[in-house]
């Protein structure tokens, strides 16, 4: 009980003391996750899109991959990544390896599946709605694409906030891609697995209590916005 | 409406369509010509819908043909031509952006885009509600609008299926007058309806199905006053069981 109290006093204290190394910490994870799901948005929109737009010999077993990759382990994204990325393998020229850059790689990866299965159901429902009209209008595929894409935003962020939670909360991939280092590749869930295993655990509470915080900000910020833009729009 | 190059008449032959192997309609031949505004009358089930998506290329005939001068297939036809359905689809945008995003989709400038639906929305009688999210107007202001939305692209035809199907009597006047726009402006009018008086107040020739098949396609006051069929005679009393 008293190291839960301690967690709270620590998480309390970790805001307040402004430390930059805490704030370095927590900026380098928005970053890497931010990032991430910006790139798994950029393949994940359009090809969730086009899978359920396009009728195309294997779009099935397109569906089922998305859709189990949606659960993909993030140890073994990272250590493929790693393998990919390490001295050795196919991208070792690179050097990228135990930097920020292969994290990003790495949590990409994992959102990308997330984000375009679930835009693969939402497009599909919206699809089934707007054909007729769309298809009227002979519009062309990419003008098709992108009236749903648009069309279909609100419901879209909700699969963005499940890529991010995904992203921000993961710990196996970034670990192994980005060792963790102090000052170069140390993020809040990696912060506080090495806590942990130090045996600081009110420390590493109060960085958990952070995460959530983190989390919480960014979901309720992007629920605000839905808010008031489906209103404009008169999505409900 | 300026139509440098008529996709009329069009020509349908021996036109088949079949679902999960159910013959739908039956060998329709039908040709349509400019100018005479056609009405596609016929109980529910009679396969009026099915026939006006086939014309306008959503859907695939089974076998037989579906002609537009000048062109071999349906797919340069169909940007000569717009369709306004039953339950008219709304974008999730306002009033004013569904009829941008058809002008954006038809390759009109930016630039004129704004003034081009602003037109639209006044002839339609709602320029009042331009900013108002299409999926918040009645129904009836949804038919006008999808109405200015065809109107936009300027089709050398236009299909109706049902328009006023659901709509009070001073929603469908508006709805009819806006029809008769159209077939002032020179677009062919290819309606659906099976409400009999507004077939009377539109129609020049009426294509009339039962059934899947074209049991009667003559001029429309030669149908009101008397219809060839036994069929035909029991529809336009009221009397007609399917
Ligand atoms: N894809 C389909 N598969 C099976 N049956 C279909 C399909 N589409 C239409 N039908 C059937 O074809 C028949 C004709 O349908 P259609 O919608 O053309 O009728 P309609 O004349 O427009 O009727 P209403 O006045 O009720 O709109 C109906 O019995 C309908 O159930
Ligand atoms: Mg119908």
């Amino acid at each position: 009980m008293s190291t839960i109290l301690n967690a709270f006093a620590e998480a309390g204290a970790l805001l307040a003391s402004f430390d930059a190394d805490f704030l370095a910490i927590v900026g380098l994870s928005l970053r890497v996750s931010l990032t991430a799901v910006l790139i798994a948005c950029l393949i994940g929109f359009p090809l969730g899109a086009a899978v359920a737009l396009f009728r195309f010999p294997g779009r099935g077993a397109v569906t089922l991959m998305l859709n189990t990759f949606m659960g993909l382990p993030p140890v073994v994204v990272g250590l493929l990544v790693f393998l990919i990325l390490s001295r050795s393998g196919p991208l070792g020229v690179l050097g990228l390896l135990f930097t920020p850059t292969a994290m990003i790689i790495a949590q990409a990866i994992l959102v990308t599946p997330i984000i375009a299965a679930l835009t693969r159901q939402i497009v599909e429902d919206l699809w089934r709605e707007y054909s007729d009209h769309l298809r009227s209008l002979d519009a062309r595929p990419l003008d098709t694409l992108g009236t749903l894409i648009y069309d279909a935003r609100f419901s879209l962020s909700t699969a963005v906030l499940a890529g991010f939670g995904r992203a921000i909360a993961e710990v196996g991939a970034v670990m192994i891609v980005g060792g963790n280092i102090d000052h170069a590749t140390r993020v809040m869930t990696t912060a506080i697995a090495l806590e942990t295993s130090k045996g600081n655990l009110a420390t590493a509470l109060g960085l958990g209590i952070v995460l959530l915080v983190l989390a919480l900000a960014v979901t309720a910020s992007v629920q605000v916005i839905n808010a008031i833009g489906a209103r404009k729009a008169a999505i409900a | 409406m300026s139509a440098p190059q008529t996709i009329l008449p069009l020509e349908v032959r021996q036109l088949v369509f079949e679902a999960n192997s159910t013959r739908l309609l039956h060998d329709i031949n039908l040709s349509l010509t400019a100018g005479q505004r056609t009405v596609i009358l016929g109980p529910n089930g009679a396969g009026k819908s099915l026939l006006l998506r086939l014309c306008h290329g959503l859907l695939r005939p089974t076998s037989g043909d579906i002609n537009w001068r000048g062109t071999g297939t349906r797919d340069r036809a169909i940007r000569h031509q717009a369709m306004v359905f039953q339950r008219p689809v709304m974008l999730r945008r306002t009033a004013h952006a569904n009829i941008t995003h058809t002008l954006k989709i038809r390759g009109v400038a930016r630039t004129e885009r704004r003034e081009r639906a602003d037109a639209a929305l006044a002839l339609a009688g709602l320029s009042g509600l331009a900013d108002l999210p299409a999926r918040l107007m009645s129904g009836g202001e949804q038919q006008r609008l999808a109405l200015a939305r065809a109107w936009v692209t300027e089709p050398e035809v236009l299909f109706l299926d049902e328009p006023t199907a659901s709509l009070d009597p001073a929603a469908t006047r508006a709805v009819e007058t806006l029809i008769e726009g159209f077939h002032a402006a020179g677009t062919k009018i290819i309606m659906a309806t099976h409400d009999l008086g507004q077939a009377r107040r539109l129609a020049d020739e009426v294509v009339f199905l039962n059934k899947g098949r074209l049991v009667e396609f003559s001029n429309a006051e030669r149908f009101f006053e008397g219809p060839e069929t036994e069929d035909g005679r029991a529809f336009i009393t009221g009397d007609l069981l399917w």
